[in-house]
């Protein structure tokens, strides 16, 4: 007895594992959510093979997506290597016939977890992002009907008392992952916890974005072309990480978000973040013929 | 501490001020819970520069009452208008709950006795503050620190302390830092919902005073309910009696003190004295 021959063979699943109502409804919910930015729209989150919090909201998505043409990317934390990541790309590409792919400017659905690619997306292509906690105002609001009332009404006053009060007690904004974010002027999410180097990624780009929560059932999307600003003070701008100098020990790229690696004796080394974009920089080095497409941050500059 | 509880009430000056168009008008206000008649067909009006005091036993409707000035809750039937500049006229019960929230941030100011149900108590005295002036759309941090130490300052709050979360603080600081909250935004109403209750003799006057300041330096109209006729003695130009949901007796306060008309009125200022 194994589990190959206690399980449905594939082929007994619908095409793309969900079955058809459960992808109609996500269809429509996703519209809508593309129809007003940064609105949570609830879904009746289906069980897929894989635990909640796990990316099941991400995947969800992308198996609504996915057709035969499809290259699927999916990262860890930036990496394609990681156990979960490969289990998804590969579970995806096994039950839609979509192609797995690592480079990002080869994929046309980039499924992640709490990073955006270094290399900038286009049009064609559509980043998934698997969110633990969609709603930015459970910190300052446990009450969800509450919650739901404050968003109608654009109440977002305590999110920037809660970054008021960071400042009073540290002298800084001290909000690193998952920053408030203002999408479209109107609604306000939590852009995944996705480091505060990528939230100006997300800002009129050219790429669609949705970002899911299966445990939560509840997606919203950034569409192109679309303003998502982080909550500040006027009078304090928005800062990113400063990784601006820090150097990949592996590939010597500079300028780009960088894992922070610890060291016997009490110091630390870097290596990028993007996986992917590091390999290629490796290739390169080497001479093999690589296209490294543009990315957002040139020099450590956002430029896009 | 300068509060003179012998000095009558403001006789001189209420006639003055009643000769002005009302800030405040409502009328025919009731309201149900239940069997209970919370509020029969009450009418308020007060007058800019005013402070009206309502008195009456606990369950008389007098918090209720100013609930709906809040525009907290809304009355099974009534009216209630504001003379506000740059504003049009109309039943404020008919609006929706958004324009409610930002007519109350930005016009009326409420001291409640609890100052759990007026102050968020994690978050520091001037972040208290802060909010208020955030949910107006103030959005620099210098400006909304400025404005919070000038509020706290002017409700007499220690500004070495304005950084304290308010569960840290006293009864009558957490008593100022709504205060300060309330009239951050300079209101054309205050409402005070028994400021003063639970605090010791000295801290209640100490209250008082600050509040008697600010209504005498910045003309802010007040109604303030309590069920302690000193405190209404010692603030009220006019006062309201109440029982049972109804108003039973209004008039200039040194009136109604002096020569109470109602049976209800006169136990009251019997009982006190």
């Amino acid at each position: 007895m194994s589990l190959a021959n206690l399980t449905k063979p594939w082929a007994a699943t619908s095409y793309g594992f969900l079955d058809a109502s459960a992808k109609r409804e996500l269809r429509r919910k996703m519209l809508k959510a593309i129809a007003v930015p940064g609105c949570q729209m609830p879904y009746a989150s289906r069980e897929v093979p894989m635990a909640r919090g796990w990316g099941t909201g991400g995947l969800q998505v992308t198996l609504t997506l996915v057709n035969r043409n499809s290259r699927i990317k999916v990262i860890d934390q930036g990496a394609d290597d990681g156990v979960n990541a490969a289990s998804i790309r590969r579970f995806v590409s096994r039950v839609s016939g979509a192609a797995e792919t690592w480079d990002t400017l080869d994929a046309s659905i980039v499924q992640s977890r709490h990073r955006i690619p270094e290399e900038t997306l286009r049009d064609d292509q559509v980043l998934v992002l698997q969110v633990p906690n969609p709603e930015p105002l459970r910190g300052v609001e446990p009450n969800i009907s509450i919650a739901r009332q404050m968003h109608a009404d654009a109440d977002y006053g305590k999110l920037w008392l809660t970054l008021y009060e960071q400042i009073v007690r540290k002298g800084r904004i001290m909000q690193g992952a998952g920053y408030p974010s203002m999408v479209n002027g109107r609604h306000v999410m939590t852009p995944s916890p996705i480091p505060r180097w990528d939230v100006p990624k997300l800002n009129m780009a050219r790429h669609l974005t949705f970002l899911s929560a299966g445990r939560e059932k509840r997606l919203f999307a950034v569409p192109p072309f679309t303003r998502v600003e982080p909550l500040v003070f006027s009078d304090r701008p928005y800062q990113v990480e400063e990784h601006a100098d820090l150097v990949c020990q592996r590939s010597g790229v500079s300028g780009y978000f960088m894992n922070e690696l610890p060291v016997d004796g009490g110091g630390s080394t870097f290596e990028v973040s993007d996986s992917n974009l590091g390999i290629k920089a490796i290739q390169r080095a080497q001479g093999e013929p690589t296209v490294i497409g543009p990315t957002w941050y040139r020099n450590g500059e956002f430029s896009a | 501490m300068n509060l003179d509880m012998s000095q009558p009430a403001l006789e001189r000056t209420a006639p003055r001020l009643m000769r002005t168009e009302p800030l405040l008008t409502m009328r025919d206000v009731s309201r149900r819970f239940g069997e209970v008649e919370a509020l029969r067909n009450v009418d308020v009006t007060v007058y800019p520069g005013e402070v009206m005091g309502i008195v009456g036993e606990s369950g008389s409707g007098k918090s209720t009452l100013l609930r709906m000035m809040n525009l907290e809750d809304t009355p099974d039937s009534g009216d209630y208008r504001l003379q506000l500049p740059n504003r049009e006229d109309g039943n404020l019960f008919d609006l929706a709950r958004y324009d409610r929230r930002m007519l109350c941030a930005r016009h009326i100011g409420i001291v409640y006795q609890n100052p759990h149900l007026g102050l968020l108590m994690r978050h520091s005295s001037s972040g208290n503050v802060a909010e208020r002036l955030l949910v107006a759309g103030e959005r620099s941090f210098d400006v909304l620190r400025g404005k919070a130490r000038e509020a706290l300052d002017a409700s007499e709050f220690p500004l070495a302390r304005m950084d304290a979360r308010p569960i840290e603080l006293s009864g009558g600081m957490q008593q100022r830092v709504q205060l300060a909250k309330a009239i951050a935004l300079e209101p054309a109403l205050l409402l005070l919902d028994e400021p003063t209750t639970g605090l010791d003799v000295s801290v209640q006057a100490l209250v008082l005073d600050t509040l008697k300041r600010l209504q005498r330096d910045r003309r802010i109209t007040m109604v303030l309910v309590s069920h302690d006729l000193g405190v209404i003695r010692t603030m009220a130009d006019r006062v309201m009696v109440m029982r049972h949901g109804e108003v039973v007796e209004q008039g200039l306060a040194d009136q109604v003190f002096q020569d109470p008309q109602h049976p209800y009125t006169q136990q009251l200022v019997h009982a006190k004295l």
